[in-house]
């Protein structure tokens, strides 16, 4: 059973680009933790022989040609792309340096 | 009558109601003014739903309105496209009054995570509407609007409607189409429909279900008339009942009047069989890690990049990134976040995501074996009425087991149907939900119908138009 810490939580946020307060760790440690504990029930059941169901089709919805031609088709164009970007810039999303 | 007046009319009962129950984050007066208008003027009829309104989650792409998904992330970013369900029902000739309330991205069962202050449930403003398709529910439960569209991840159409006094639908995963749909957890969203009875959702249904290219997981599954099918007969439909998912943590008022709705069921001709789904307890613990699995990659596109908010102050890159994210969502959008990263991290994937994905075959196979026996399950939609604000927003897990009896609609990717079936001792209404084989909506729809009809809710919400 994974016990989860402080450290932890911090180590999830930043992998998950959240810069979180110490008052927000302190927060979602005790209900991560209860979180887990909770799901961690599943390790009752065998599961050795099952194969994972890896999306939410069903079968036919697996049998649904979805392939298209390759032929370009309209787009957004640059400008509407852009329309809701913070600060675009000459044709560009703008960011702070990455360096 | 002129289809301007009546939006009108809609439109000034909206406005009316939304101080008191903050269903709509916004009203589109002028957009569905002009839209009525233009309908008014053209003299043809572009289908049945010529003049219907009808309100929109609002975390389903507009491109002549706002789409927040609730969140401060994205405010009052304005589409550049319309989903598919809106091009669709446009093109029928409705007219969407509206963008609703609801939970951040989807995430929450009532309406307390709203970036944008809750909504109030319309039979008693001290309760919750429930969640995530809060906004939407209400819109309906209030009488502002017949129909109105959802989304559901886990139960988040069914559970509101339930709460509300209203019916809610959820279809088969691929019924229709997601394009335009902000993505949650990709494998379990599905767009869903609110209506004042389950004939509203059958003439929305007819209209917006079908395969879309933009959505490869849309199947090539024909769509019925399910309008003219709703009147079919009932008797000897096999109805299953899983009476092991009826004891503990169910309250006693919500079973017994389920009970009540399997006797009625019983009365109308239908044959109530005993079914088993051995597995369904496991169906939370699989949502929380799959959901937030999924939620916690679909959720890395809001950067501050392309659209929406953006923090200020930072100076590089991922400075950028982190202050954004953590300005800009909620704190159940980054609990969920989180839990998914976690769960997909390096030394915990196959002990929790590899784990949950196996779980899920189990109930999908467990849902496979009860349809041989019968043609459709019941179950209550919720284990409560709606519960007060603020009784379970510190609590999480507790919030999360309120979806004990949809999320696994969602994993088996079949469709579920919640119909008001009576009303508390303290007047709250109770849901019962019907759940089906896949593509079965036809059946699901005729069974609310005949149901509603025979026994309809003695009495409307305290705010109502």
């Amino acid at each position: 059973m994974a016990m989860i810490k402080e450290e932890d939580i911090r180590k999830i946020a930043k992998l998950a680009h959240l810069e979180i307060t110490d008052e927000e760790v302190a927060l979602y440690t005790p209900q991560m933790a209860d979180i887990v504990g909770y799901v961690e029930q599943l390790n009752e059941l065998a599961t050795d022989s099952v194969e994972p169901a890896t999306g939410g089709l069903t079968p036919e919805g697996e049998a649904t040609e979805t392939k298209r031609r390759d032929v370009i088709e309209g787009s957004l164009g640059q400008q509407l792309a852009l329309d809701q970007a913070p600060t675009p810039s000459h044709g560009h999303f703008r960011v702070p340096k990455v360096l | 009558m002129t289809i301007r007046s009546n939006i009108e009319k809609t439109l000034d009962n909206a406005e009316k109601l939304n101080g008191s129950l903050n269903s709509f984050l916004k009203i589109d007066r002028d957009y569905a003014l002009r839209r009525a208008e233009e309908l008014d003027n053209s003299g043809a009829k572009p289908g049945a739903l010529h003049g219907f309104a009808v309100a929109v989650k609002d975390n389903i792409c507009t491109s002549f309105s706002q789409t927040s998904c609730g969140s401060k992330i994205l405010g009052d970013y304005r589409p550049q496209y319309d989903a598919t369900a809106v091009s669709r029902l446009i093109d029928d000739g409705a007219v969407i009054i509206g963008k609703t309330n609801m939970d951040e991205f989807a995430m929450g069962s009532s309406n307390e995570n709203s970036a944008f202050g809750n909504v109030k449930n319309p039979w008693d403003l001290d309760r919750v509407p429930g969640g995530s398709s809060g906004g939407s529910a209400v819109a309906v439960a209030s009488g502002v609007v017949r129909a109105s569209l959802g989304s559901e991840t886990g139960g988040s159409v069914r559970q509101p409607a339930s709460f509300c006094g209203i019916a809610g639908l959820k279809p088969t995963y691929g019924r229709i189409s997601r394009y335009g749909l902000v993505a949650f957890a990709s494998s379990l969203d599905q767009i869903g429909i609110f209506g004042q009875t389950s004939r509203d959702i059958a003439s929305l249904l007819g209209v917006i279900a079908g395969r879309d290219k933009n959505d490869s997981t849309t199947a090539d599954v024909a769509v019925s008339d399910y309008v003219s099918e709703l009147d079919n007969d009932i008797s000897g439909i096999k109805i299953g009942v899983p009476r092991a998912l009826f004891g503990e943590g169910l309250d006693d008022e919500v079973r017994n009047s389920v009970e009540n709705a399997i006797e009625n069921y019983r009365k109308l001709g239908a044959e109530i069989v005993d079914v088993e789904l051995p597995n369904s307890k496991y169906s939370i613990a699989v949502y929380y890690i799959l959901a937030t699995a999924e939620a916690s990659s679909n959720l890395a596109r809001f950067d501050g990049v392309r659209y929406g908010f953006r923090a200020e102050d930072a100076h590089e890159l991922r400075e950028m990134y982190m202050k954004t994210r953590e300005e800009g969502f909620g704190a159940e959008v980054k609990r969920r976040i989180m839990l998914g990263t976690y769960v997909l991290s390096s030394g915990y994937y196959d002990a929790y995501y590899s784990k949950a994905q196996k779980v899920r075959t189990l109930l999908k196979n467990d849902f496979l074996s009860a349809f041989e026996k019968c043609d459709a399950i019941i179950t209550p939609t919720s284990p409560s009425t709606a519960f007060k604000i603020g009784e379970k927003s510190d609590d999480p897990l507790s919030m999360y087991l309120s979806d004990i009896y949809t999320a696994s609609a969602n994993l088996a990717g079949i469709p579920g149907i919640s119909i008001p079936c009576g009303l508390s001792s303290e007047g709250l209404p109770i849901g019962v939900q019907l759940l089906g084989p896949a593509w079965s909506e036809s059946k699901l729809l005729c069974l609310a119908n005949r149901f509603e009809s025979e026994f309809p809710l003695s009495k409307k919400p305290e705010y109502f138009v």
